[in-house]
């Protein structure tokens, strides 16, 4: 395959191009309706790996090309994990390292709300976390 | 069994130079044009990885809260603020100039002259709408006071890595644009089907070079699912 590049008929492109729609309007729902904690960030994920999956699939034509590519470009990826790993620990200990000794007692600050100048009070209430 | 070879095998620097010029494929039946936008695409892949991972340290760390984005990037219509809807026409747009790049590659190994080039023109004015629509983002939050350094609804951090992220995919797709005007010049001239030459090389166009292009077109769209995902959703 792919010596000629790469010809696919139209309507699997489509049909994966209505896919994509749906995905996002999927993940977008997830904020609209509010949803919070683990049922949040798993759907999120799940629509962001779905759609992830689907472009490099079928729009960048990785189903298609030879196993050596696909591997060349994926095994790389997983140092990614391992950073993030990394960092996660970093971010934890950084944060535990401020509380420790940068709390200086006082009252929290408090931050302007978005949009409060505009005047519109038609945003649904939800306590954010 | 060592890797046998018909030449007798040359030792030091003239052994090193014949070895790494040894005519060896890893990526067969591949032009090499697209397998160079592979590997661009994979260090690309890292430098975004990086400044995903230094955002999740950054609002991982911070002692201040992070500002809810569902009602930083909320867009007032007639009076009722909707979320994130600006973000969710970009990405809405985004999505759709992938499915005409796609169509464009298609039509140029048809040989679709026109069909490609229109295809490519298309793709192009998808993606200055969406460079647009962020030029107009980054207006309405600079006017509400987020700056790189402050932000006046929560942590400072904030500020930082938005326009950092979003800077940086934005130039993305900005060059983007411009190649796919490009090629759809190129395209519509019929560089590719009497195998002119391009500015930077002897090298013949050929229509892999829309496959290539559609590559780069579509990791930016990728990039974009991971934005959405990690900074306006989470």
């Amino acid at each position: 395959m792919a010596q000629d590049g790469q010809e696919h008929p139209i309507s699997t492109y489509l049909a994966v191009w209505i896919l994509l729609f749906v995905l996002s309007a999927c993940s977008y729902a997830v904020d609209y309706i509010g949803f919070q904690g683990i049922t949040r960030w798993s759907l999120v994920i799940l629509f962001m790996f779905l759609k992830a999956y689907f472009i490099c699939a079928v729009f960048m034509h990785m189903v298609w090309e030879r196993m050596a590519l696909v591997l060349a470009l994926f095994i790389p990826t997983f140092a990614i994990v391992v950073f993030v790993g990394i960092m996660g620990f970093e971010s934890d200990y950084t944060q535990l390292g401020r509380k420790v000794f940068f709390d200086t007692g006082k009252p929290p600050t408090v931050y302007a709300v978005p949009h409060s100048n505009s005047h519109d009070e038609g945003q649904e209430e939800e306590d954010s976390h | 069994m060592a890797t046998t070879s018909k030449l007798p095998l040359k030792d030091g620097l003239e052994g090193f130079t014949s070895d790494w010029s040894s005519d060896q494929r890893a990526f067969k039946g591949v032009p090499w044009g697209k397998a160079m936008m592979w590997i661009f695409l994979l260090s690309d892949t890292f430098i975004f990885s990086c400044f995903l991972i230094s955002y999740m340290t950054a609002r991982w760390s911070t002692v201040e809260p992070w500002p809810n984005t569902s009602e930083v990037f909320s867009l007032s219509v007639a009076g009722v603020s909707v979320p994130l809807l600006l973000i969710a026409i970009m990405t809405f747009i985004l999505i759709t100039s992938s499915g005409t790049m796609a169509m464009a590659v298609r039509s140029g190994y048809q040989k679709k002259r026109k069909q490609a080039a229109a295809l490519l023109f298309l793709t192009g004015i998808l993606g200055m709408s969406f460079v647009g629509m962020q030029a107009f983002e980054w207006t309405k939050l600079i006017s509400e006071g987020i700056r790189p350094w402050e932000n006046p609804f929560g942590a400072r951090q904030f500020g930082s890595v938005f326009f950092m992220v979003t800077g940086f995919h934005g130039i993305h797709v900005s060059f983007g644009v411009i190649f796919l005007f490009l090629t759809a010049r190129k395209v519509l001239r019929g560089d590719y089907d009497t195998g002119r030459r391009g500015f930077f090389t002897w090298q013949k166009g050929r229509y892999e070079i829309i496959e290539t292009l559609g590559l780069y077109w579509h990791f930016v769209d990728l990039v974009w699912v991971f934005i959405f995902a990690f900074f306006y959703l989470w």
